[in-house]
């Protein structure tokens, strides 16, 4: 299920918020809208941690994570690391990384077993990243975009990139990560994917902005619905498009 | 369900509608995106363009008003000027479509084009709809309150004659300083020139100052102010005084100004009047220039003017070898010209001053100036001095016994002038000769002098002849005017009576001005062989600037 929500009149919620299988990650809000919508739909299966990174909001943008851990920024408070060490389920590592691209979630794209990278991350990092996160590391672009973290998203089960991702690309980014690839949208035709959409293996949240047309293409792509549109999208994903249109 | 395998090109959906699209910057389908984004926001639909219907003019923003016609490029740009939005897209397209005249409404099509997002560019053709606003532009509102003019100069002469205002609306005429004339009104001792604009009445005085020797005063009068915005609504009048001596005025200076002019003679005539006044004692053939500043501080009245000039005859002329320029001093024999008229002595009122004198055949020994032009036998005019009576202080401190009687002024023509003849050429007028075409007279009001009917206008057409005939005599003063050719119908006859008398060698040489009538072709060996004529190649035609004087016309009040 894809539920549409705004942090505090933006539709940019994965600016705002982390999701992964294990936990969520909320920012601290003027009120708590927001972290009610995580709630109502994750609140007795994974924990939901209402936190700030370096004392801003923007929690989504500056951390990375999937299942297996959480990599924080160098700028996070001990108070925040020790805050969230309790928040979080012990299974869940956590690092705090001292990466010069401090933006973590821009630089990062993961699921549970493979994650892009910024082209130009420290090795250190990569080697965190491969540790902590339990991941299979690639460098690469999404339509010539470094910062795959904005402009991809993906789970176990499916990702979207960036719109204008060339099909060559969208073969090789889907040979690599193992997993089927689809060019959609967020809020409206915006591309910035990473900051509209926060998804894990079985539920999914976009902008309020979003149409029914993104939403229906974010749920297909992410296997969110039934089975028989999750075959197609296995299949025959050149012709999907085609299809739903 | 047939699913068709396309080759993979990289489509995206339509955001809105899930149609399949390349990705564009937008990531919308073109229709969506022309419904999500209004690029004529902020250009208003409907809009008003003001007319005004006295003269046929729309507001061009922002004071502006011009002429334009219907569907005209000059309409269409006063419309798109006055849309508030369009710096902002890009124009592509713009015209009318066709509306009733008395709807009074215009619509225009307008095709713009505007960068919606980053290199996506919309283009969308819509429809405004202006109301006429009839209403009434400044210019005819101040023509409806008689609200005209803003600036005034009123020029005067205190002279009794109007010839002043004749040459000076030729040097008018000739310079062009007219241009930015309103109206022209004709006043007791000379002329009001009207202006919309303080810096025209400027230029004028400007301009006159530069021909003629002038005093002028300015003055303002304060129509209305506005406290708020410290601004002020005056009208402004300038008034100038010509100096009252004109050409061949005698003029009596008074002893101590004669003194500072290089201890002149004071008992001169005016050669010329210019930027200044020449003053020659045809004595001495001494010349004093007085100029404006100079005049004013001590003004001096002229002792008598040309209407004084009586006519003399040259009985004996001997240049004494002085010469100053074109004049030649002479010694002279002169008896006034009434003394050689057939039908004896003139009885009444003329013998009667002559009586202490010597009578009418006196003969007057003088001193003149006009040695170079004078031939015994030549008629000439002169002021008789010991037959006027003077009213001036000046004339009465001089030495009776150094007076002389007679000064000699200029050579006339008088046989040549006996009859009335066609000129050949004429001159312009500021002024539109209405009454000319009214009732076909020539000749009913001299320009924008002798327009106020009665004993003056034909004060005004003597005054008139005598301007015309001072052209025709003296070329200096010529080459200061435009003349024109007149109606060639009126001349023809000249060319085909040629060679007969000396007169006709004239005639045929240079299409003579004056065109003697057939019966008294015997006549013609009296006149006068040196009689100055105009060339042909003098005068202009008259459409060399036909077109300039039909753009503005200016009116006679």
């Amino acid at each position: 299920m894809a539920t549409r929500t705004q942090f505090e009149n933006s539709s940019d919620i994965g600016v705002f918020s982390k999701l992964t299988n294990s936990y969520c990650l909320v920012a601290v809000g003027g009120s708590t809208n927001f972290y009610s919508v995580f709630e109502s739909e994750l609140g007795d299966i994974i924990p939901i941690v209402h936190t700030t990174i370096g004392g801003t909001r923007i929690v989504g943008r500056l951390t990375a994570g999937n299942r297996h851990g959480l990599l924080v920024p160098f700028s996070t408070t001990d108070q925040e690391l020790q805050h969230l060490r309790n928040a979080l389920p012990d299974s869940v590592a956590i690092q705090r990384v001292e990466e010069r691209l401090s933006a973590l979630g821009n630089v990062i794209a993961c699921n549970d077993y493979v994650a892009l990278v910024h082209p130009d991350v420290d090795r250190e990092t990569e080697e965190i990243i491969a540790d902590v996160l339990k991941v299979e590391v690639f460098r690469q672009t999404v339509a010539d975009n470094v910062l795959v973290g904005s402009y991809c998203v993906f789970t176990n089960q499916g990702g979207l990139v960036h719109p204008k991702t060339s099909v060559q690309d969208q073969d090789e980014l889907s040979s690599l990560l193992q997993i089927p690839l689809v060019a959609g949208t967020v809020n409206r035709g915006s591309d910035v994917l990473g900051a509209g959409l926060v998804v894990n293996d079985w539920c999914a949240f976009t902008g309020l902005e979003t149409t029914a047309t993104e939403v229906s293409v974010i749920e297909a792509t992410f296997k969110l619905q039934g089975n028989q549109q999750s075959a197609i999208i296995g299949e025959m994903r050149d012709a999907l498009i085609d299809n739903w249109a | 369900m047939d699913l068709i395998i396309q080759p993979p090109v990289h489509r995206v959906l339509c955001a809105d509608c899930g149609d399949v699209i390349e990705p564009n910057s937008a990531n919308l389908c073109i229709p969506c995106l022309r419904n999500s984004v209004d690029i004529t926001e902020g250009i208003p639909k409907q809009s008003t363009v003001n007319f005004c219907r006295n003269c046929d003019r729309f507001l061009s923003p922002p004071a502006a008003w011009t002429q334009a016609q219907p569907e005209s490029r000059e309409l269409l740009a006063i419309c798109l000027k006055k849309l508030k939005g369009l710096n902002k897209v890009r124009l592509i397209d713009a015209g009318f479509i066709w509306t009733e005249p008395h709807s009074k409404r215009l619509r225009v099509k307008l095709t713009i084009q505007k960068e919606v997002f980053t290199s996506t560019i919309l283009q969308q053709i819509f429809e405004i709809e202006y109301v006429i606003l009839h209403g009434q532009c400044p210019d005819c509102t101040k023509l409806a309150a008689k609200n005209t003019w803003k600036a005034l100069v009123q020029v005067r002469q205190k002279v009794n004659h109007k010839r002043t205002f004749l040459y000076l609306e030729q040097l008018i005429l000739k310079h062009g300083a007219d241009k930015d004339t309103v109206s022209i009104k004709e006043v007791k001792d000379g002329l009001d020139f009207f202006y919309a604009q303080r810096s025209h009445a400027i230029k004028m005085v400007d301009f006159l100052s530069a021909v003629v020797p002038i005093k002028s005063k300015t003055s303002e009068q304060l129509l209305s102010t506005d406290t708020h915005s410290n601004t002020a609504n005056y009208k402004f009048t300038y008034s100038v005084e010509i100096v009252p001596i004109c050409r061949d005025d005698l003029v009596c200076i008074p002893s101590k100004q004669a003194r500072s002019f290089s201890n002149i003679s004071p008992l001169t005539i005016c050669l010329r009047v210019g930027n200044s006044v020449h003053l020659m004692d045809p004595s001495t053939l001494q010349i004093a220039e007085c100029t404006s500043p100079i005049y004013w501080r001590t003004p001096f009245d002229s002792l008598a003017t040309v209407s004084d000039l009586i006519e003399f005859v040259v009985l004996d002329i001997e240049p004494s070898g002085q010469t100053r320029g074109k004049y030649v001093l002479a010694d002279a024999q002169v008896a006034p010209a009434k003394a050689f008229q057939s039908g004896g002595a003139p009885a009444g009122g003329d013998m009667d001053i002559d009586g202490s004198t010597g009578g009418s055949d006196a003969i007057y020994h003088t001193r003149t100036h006009l040695g170079g032009v004078l031939q015994p036998g030549d008629t000439v005019l002169g002021y008789y001095l010991s037959r006027n009576n003077f009213n001036s202080d000046a004339f009465e401190q001089l030495d009776p016994g150094r007076v002389p009687d007679v000064i000699l002024v200029k050579k006339t023509y008088p046989s040549r002038r006996k009859k009335p003849r066609a000129r050949n050429w004429k001159l312009k007028s500021i002024a539109k000769e209405a009454e000319e075409i009214e009732d076909g007279v020539k000749g009913a009001g001299r320009g924008a002098l002798g327009r106020r009917g009665g004993l003056d206008r034909a004060r005004v057409e003597a005054d008139y002849e005598i301007f015309l005939r001072d052209l025709e005599e003296d070329p200096e003063l010529r080459n200061t005017v435009n003349l024109y050719r007149a109606d060639t119908n009126m001349v023809a006859p000249t060319i085909k009576r040629g060679g007969r008398g000396k007169a006709m060698d004239v005639d045929s040489t240079a299409l003579a001005t004056t065109l003697p009538a057939p019966e008294e072709d015997g006549e013609d060996e009296d006149v006068e062989p040196d009689f100055p004529e105009i060339k042909v190649d003098e005068l202009l035609e008259v459409f060399d600037d036909l077109a300039i004087a039909d753009d503005t016309p200016p009116d006679v009040v």
